[in-house]
């Protein structure tokens, strides 16, 4: 095969290009104490894998192996929601099992009533790439937000001529673009992750910043609450490949996952609270154990190739659906590891995907501008 | 100032597109001569253009390699045409995989979208000027949109680029025809993955640029893991396999819900029969609570049925308490301090009216830190009375009359069984509902209503309005 001809000076112009970044801005570092930290890091991390590695006695699908098989698993899409001019960014259910929020890459915020299929609120943001949206807990409100770097909330009313925008609240300031948010137990508080590498908790009435959570090396792309009775811990996932579980009151990180090749594209409690599962652009998806300190399994095959951005379990947490950068959804198996069925629909990736409230159906949002309800 | 769009479609230094090393090595082994897709040369227009790969070969090789099902190979053969490894010969816009005979060629490795070579602007203008130069007005418009921004944008560069793109198309024309052609089929090819036609999607679109600044500061963490405890496996595990086989019949996904899936039937009776404040709840729900306690008080319904118990049993100010101390820790900032007097006039003080049982450590260390009341100023009382509830409370609960009676009240209601007309009506008379906004005011209203009633009577206030008989 033939290829074109390139002069010498752009050649010269292609190397100027190709000076790396991590060149200019390298200190000094004294040698010896960084080599020495390496190695007390290398030691430690082999003795913790070590001390895991004594109570690790069984494997997943071997506990598994009494349960029985699902049967043959048929899923289609129910609703097609159609009124995005851009790219599906993220979407959230509402607690009453049937509504929905999603946001795209033009700035605009449309609350859909998923059942009758009609838009019942729309907001339009001052930015572009709404990367993150929510449905408050009393579902009288949304909360959005995305490259402005800010994670904002605006009530929802029951006029629909009412001008959304008019009561808008700011409530979080990143030094970067806002990746996920979510709400709390109640309207009163948003967790938020950003790219700045934080995440943050605030409160909504007074827009203060309640704590901060420092731990990521890079980008923080997803979080997800804890389910649980305690209610006290979130994970997180970012482009460190790491996923963190956070202490809410302190601000600690408790424990950390990095098993993952590449960005950690979402995270997703276990239905028990006891475990989580995350997808990742290294075409896999991994349960993680909390209380084993860690990873219990890997879902991926030879023919999944690209990323996966969201994954959800299904109400009972038999099911993983991941939603992938190749247009489909893969649903898996989470006890036995196999994969149970795939689904195909959309016409550009999948980027967010989330289970409703009720377990009943799942919802897909994608870059060919709908949002699909799987049943 | 020099302003420079470089819209960089393949990271430098970030492993974010590693599919592509994944995808690169299945491409190399296709093009294999012996194992891989059967090519053979094809004539186009005159020209014969060799190793020419039809559709439903790319196909059936995938299914074979990859052992998936025609539907899956059809999507990953669409990825290999979107990124640009593939590329149509003759709809060269429509970037899909089409099982047929239609036919595809590869792309040239040079033009692969790898990670250090982006599609900059300049090799753009170099290209579209050059197409200009053989033939005026074959630019499309989209293209020409592009060359008039780029011309605008690199002026000061434009002599270079002319000079480029004449220097490329002499030495094109001494090329024989069918070079000339499979080279300007594989550079159009490779322009249209990297600069996509107007209201087309670019395979090589990965979103927004993500930043990273590994640093970590790993060794106290790590220290701190050794000294934490874990579970083992098998008791972990374990928990995960009762948890899934319990809720089983719980999950609609996997045993149908009754009477039907809303979403299927297009019949909303299942939300209906599930609402907070229903009379009768369903079986299935009932069942739910006995799960866990955690169950029990997450369900709305299951969480008034145990208050009913609470009243009968006169323990009613546990459960009052949690519900107060979890108001106070995820409600607002400012009102932290009232909610906190709240609480500890109604539930703490000496003599409180609903004063809660707890051990005398735990009572002393809230009220001394309700001096500076913050949000979590009631943790350890809440965990003492939760703790309370969910190992004693709870199983009284669930050996009770309220309990069993409830069990024995609650509705099966009958599998709907549509036909295909019904279904159609169904659809078209989907039940609207109830927003959500008017259920919470409704809420509101009632947890107003019930504060009040349970307030405690204040006796001097009566007299004074002489509301009390002191006879």
């Amino acid at each position: 095969c033939v290829g074109p001809i390139r002069t010498a000076s752009l050649l010269s112009q292609r190397e100027h290009l190709s000076l790396t970044p991590e060149m200019a801005t390298q200190e000094v570092q004294p040698n010896e104490t960084l080599s020495n930290l390496k190695a007390e890091s290398d030691t430690l991390k082999t003795k913790l894998e070590d001390e895991r590695a004594k109570l690790h006695d069984v494997e997943l699908h071997q506990v598994a192996e009494k349960v029985d098989g699902l049967g043959q698993f048929i899923m289609k899409t129910r609703r097609t929601l159609k009124g995005h001019g851009n790219k599906v960014l993220c979407m959230d259910w509402c607690k009453d099992k049937r509504r929905i929020v999603s946001s795209s890459q033009d700035g605009k915020v449309i609350v859909w009533d998923a059942f009758t299929t009609n838009k019942e609120h729309a907001v339009t943001m001052p930015c572009t790439w709404v990367m993150a949206c929510a449905y408050a807990p009393s579902g009288c409100a949304v909360a959005c937000g995305g490259l402005d770097n800010k994670c904002s909330v605006y009530p929802l009313s029951l006029d629909k001529n009412e001008n959304l925008a008019a009561k808008k609240k700011s409530v979080a300031m990143h030094t970067n673009y806002l990746s996920a948010c979510s709400f709390t137990n109640s309207d009163m508080q948003i967790l938020t992750s950003s790219g700045d590498g934080t995440c943050a908790l605030w409160d909504v009435e007074s827009g203060q910043l309640l704590q901060s959570f420092h731990g990521h090396a890079a980008d923080v792309l997803c979080l997800d609450l804890a389910p649980s009775e305690t209610g006290n811990t979130f994970i997180s996932g970012g482009c460190d490949k790491k996923a963190n579980v956070w202490d809410m009151r302190s601000g600690q990180c408790i424990q950390s996952f990095e098993t993952h090749e590449s960005d950690i594209n979402s995270v997703r409690y276990y239905p028990s609270g006891d475990a989580f599962a995350s997808g990742s652009d290294d075409a896999t998806c991994r349960l993680y154990d909390l209380r084993a300190d860690r990873e219990v399994a890997i879902y991926s095959k030879e023919s999944i190739i690209f990323g996966a951005s969201s994954v959800d379990f299904s109400l009972s947490g038999r099911l993983l659906f991941g939603g992938y950068n190749d247009y489909t959804i893969n649903v898996w198996d989470v006890l036995k590891g196999t994969r149970v069925s795939i689904l195909f629909g959309h016409e550009n990736r999948v980027s967010a995907l989330r289970v409703s409230p009720d377990g009943t159906a799942f919802c897909s949002g994608s870059w060919d501008h709908t949002l699909r309800v799987w049943a | 100032m020099t302003i420079r769009t470089l819209r960089d479609h393949g990271q430098h230094y970030r492993p974010r597109m590693a599919c592509l090393k994944k995808v690169e090595a299945f491409v190399v082994e296709m093009q294999d001569p012996k194992s891989g897709v059967k090519a053979s040369d094809q004539k186009l227009n005159i020209t014969s253009i060799p190793h020419v790969i039809t559709g439903q070969d790319i196909l059936a090789w995938i299914v074979t390699k990859m052992k998936v099902t025609t539907e899956e190979a059809q999507a990953f053969g669409t990825m290999l045409v979107a990124y640009g490894y593939i590329y149509p010969l003759q709809n060269h816009r429509k970037l899909v995989l089409v099982a047929d005979s239609t036919l595809y060629r590869f792309q040239t490795p040079y033009f692969w979208p790898v990670q250090k070579w982006p599609a900059e602007d300049i090799d753009y203008a170099i290209y579209l000027a050059k197409r200009n130069i053989r033939k005026k007005g074959m630019l499309e418009p989209y293209e020409q949109e592009h060359y008039n921004n780029l011309h605008k944008w690199m002026n000061y560069k434009w002599d270079f680029i002319v000079m480029q793109a004449t220097e490329q198309y002499k030495a094109s024309k001494e090329r024989k025809k069918p070079d000339r052609v499979v080279l300007d089929c594989q550079e159009r090819a490779y322009w249209i993955v990297h600069r996509p036609p107007r209201r087309t999607h670019s395979g090589m679109d990965y979103g927004l640029d993500r930043l990273i600044d590994p640093n970590a500061e790993e060794n106290i963490f790590l220290t701190q893991a050794l000294m934490r405890s874990a579970v083992k496996s098998s008791v972990s595990l374990t928990a995960f396999v009762k948890y899934v086989t319990t809720h089983h019949t719980h999950d609609p996904l996997l045993t149908n819900p009754v009477p039907s899936n809303p979403w299927i039937t297009d019949n909303d009776e299942f939300w209906q029969l599930n609402m907070r404040n229903v009379d009768i709840p369903t079986k299935l729900s009932v069942e739910r609570w006995a799960l866990s306690f955690w169950e029990l008080i997450s369900d709305q319904r299951g969480r008034a049925d145990f208050k009913l118990f609470l009243k009968k049993e006169h323990s009613g100010e546990n459960m009052a308490f949690y519900e107060a101390a979890e108001e106070m820790r995820w409600g607002a900032a400012t009102a932290i301090p009232e909610k906190s007097q709240f609480i500890f006039n109604t539930f703490l003080k000496p003599g409180a009216p609903r004063w809660i049982n707890i051990d005398g450590r735990t009572m002393g260390l809230t009220v001394k830190g309700l001096d500076c009341p913050h949000r979590y100023v009631l943790d350890a009382a809440q965990t003492h009375i939760f703790l309370l509830m969910k190992k004693d409370t709870f199983y009284r609960y669930l050996k009770s009359p309220v309990y069993k009676d409830m069990q024995k009240k609650a509705l099966v209601p009958a599998p709907h069984n549509f036909t295909d007309a019904q279904l159609e009506a169904n659809a078209k008379n989907r039940n609207p509902g109830i927003s959500p906004i008017v259920l919470w005011q409704q809420q509101e209203a009632e947890k107003a209503a019930a504060a009040v009633a349970a307030r405690p009577i204040d006796v001097k206030a009566m007299v004074a309005t002489n509301k009390l008989d002191r006879k």
